[in-house]
């Protein structure tokens, strides 16, 4: 079975246009400083919105397994 | 490091790309990859072409064989490209200045040939590179550089243009949906014929702001409000169905392919010979 292993930002792709802070179901995700930031992960349903709708691929899951 | 899939089907050295934040073309662009990756064909049996405008500018970012061309001549170099190699899945990234203005009659001679040709057109409503001219498919009334009063040209329906004109795969998605771009980019990769993949996405930095519709979040809502499914639009009374999208897959059509019929043409002659 995969697991998530981690939720990954890549500062220097992401523009902070917010979209997959926006369209997170469970509020996952904030804007700090112009940047997307993982407020709470424990909250994460991986579900793979964020990194479908990423416009910068600057976020994603990695799963394990 | 950017995702595995982002990795081994782009050219990461070049990324960050030069599409404003929240453009939705970086959305369409991964979802094509993504239909690429779950296809599972070789990375080499692909070509990428496209022609000039924000959209296009999609092929200096995939690793497959890329082809940057002239304004609206995707279509034109694709159509070279599949004949000299019919194997080849050719896929052309388009914007709806490039495909349905400058390159409008490549678009309906392609589609009345009916070559295998994947078309994918990055639909933002506007000419986002050049600075914000009304395109052929600005909303009538909807706002641009050349047009601050109002556009009052009726904007095409370009996949009933693509229908009528022969294309044997039809569907169209938006980015708010990315799946549905996914598993329409597939079919279309699967169909043997040309497919034509409409993929509503935004320009925040232009549409968006010339027409005071909000930030990237607000664009793609709007998409999602203004969306609805085939099967769903036909349910609707007629008084709902003012102002909706029809999204889905929305033609399918069975005639002979053109690079098919070449190659009967080709070996009709090998035994006179």
């Amino acid at each position: 079975m995969k697991t998530l292993e981690k939720l990954n930002v890549e500062e220097n792709l992401c523009k902070g246009c917010g979209i997959c802070v926006a369209f997170c179901p469970k509020n996952v995700l904030e804007i700090k400083s112009g940047k997307v930031h993982i407020k709470n992960l424990e909250d994460c349903i991986e579900c793979g919105l964020c990194e479908l709708r990423c416009p910068d691929y600057a976020i994603y899951l990695v799963f394990r397994g | 490091m950017p995702s595995q899939l982002i990795e081994k089907y782009f050219r990461t050295n070049s990324l960050p790309h030069i599409w404003c934040p929240g453009c939705g073309n970086g959305i369409v662009l991964r979802a094509i990859v993504k239909a690429i990756d779950n296809i599972g064909i070789d990375q080499n049996n692909v070509c990428v072409v496209s022609g000039i405008g924000c959209s296009s500018r999609a092929s200096g970012y995939l690793d497959f064989n890329t082809v940057h061309t002239t304004h609206g001549r995707a279509l034109a170099f694709a159509t070279g490209i599949k004949l000299a190699n019919p194997n080849l899945h050719v896929i052309v990234i388009t914007g709806d200045g490039d495909c349905a203005a400058i390159g409008g009659n490549h678009l309906i001679h392609a589609a009345r040939r009916n070559i295998d040709i994947t078309t994918i057109v990055f639909n933002n409503n506007i000419y986002g590179m050049t600075g914000g001219q009304y395109s052929p498919t600005t909303p009538t009334g909807d706002k641009g550089t050349t047009a601050p009063y109002g556009n009052i040209d009726a904007n095409f329906d370009l996949c009933e243009l693509a229908k009528a004109a022969g294309a044997t795969y039809v569907s169209r998605s938006t980015v708010y949906g990315a799946n549905m771009i996914i598993k329409q980019v597939e079919a279309g990769i699967k169909n043997r014929g040309f497919s034509f993949i409409e993929t509503l996405t935004t320009c925040p930095t232009y549409y968006g702001r010339k027409n005071k519709k909000g930030d990237p979040v607000d664009l793609i809502r709007h998409l999602k409000e203004i969306s609805v499914n085939k099967t769903e639009y036909e349910k609707l009374p007629e008084e709902k169905r003012m102002g909706k999208i029809v999204i889905g897959e929305l033609y399918r059509g069975e005639r002979p392919e053109y690079t098919d019929e070449y190659i009967k043409i080709i070996e009709s002659f090998k035994g006179e010979i």
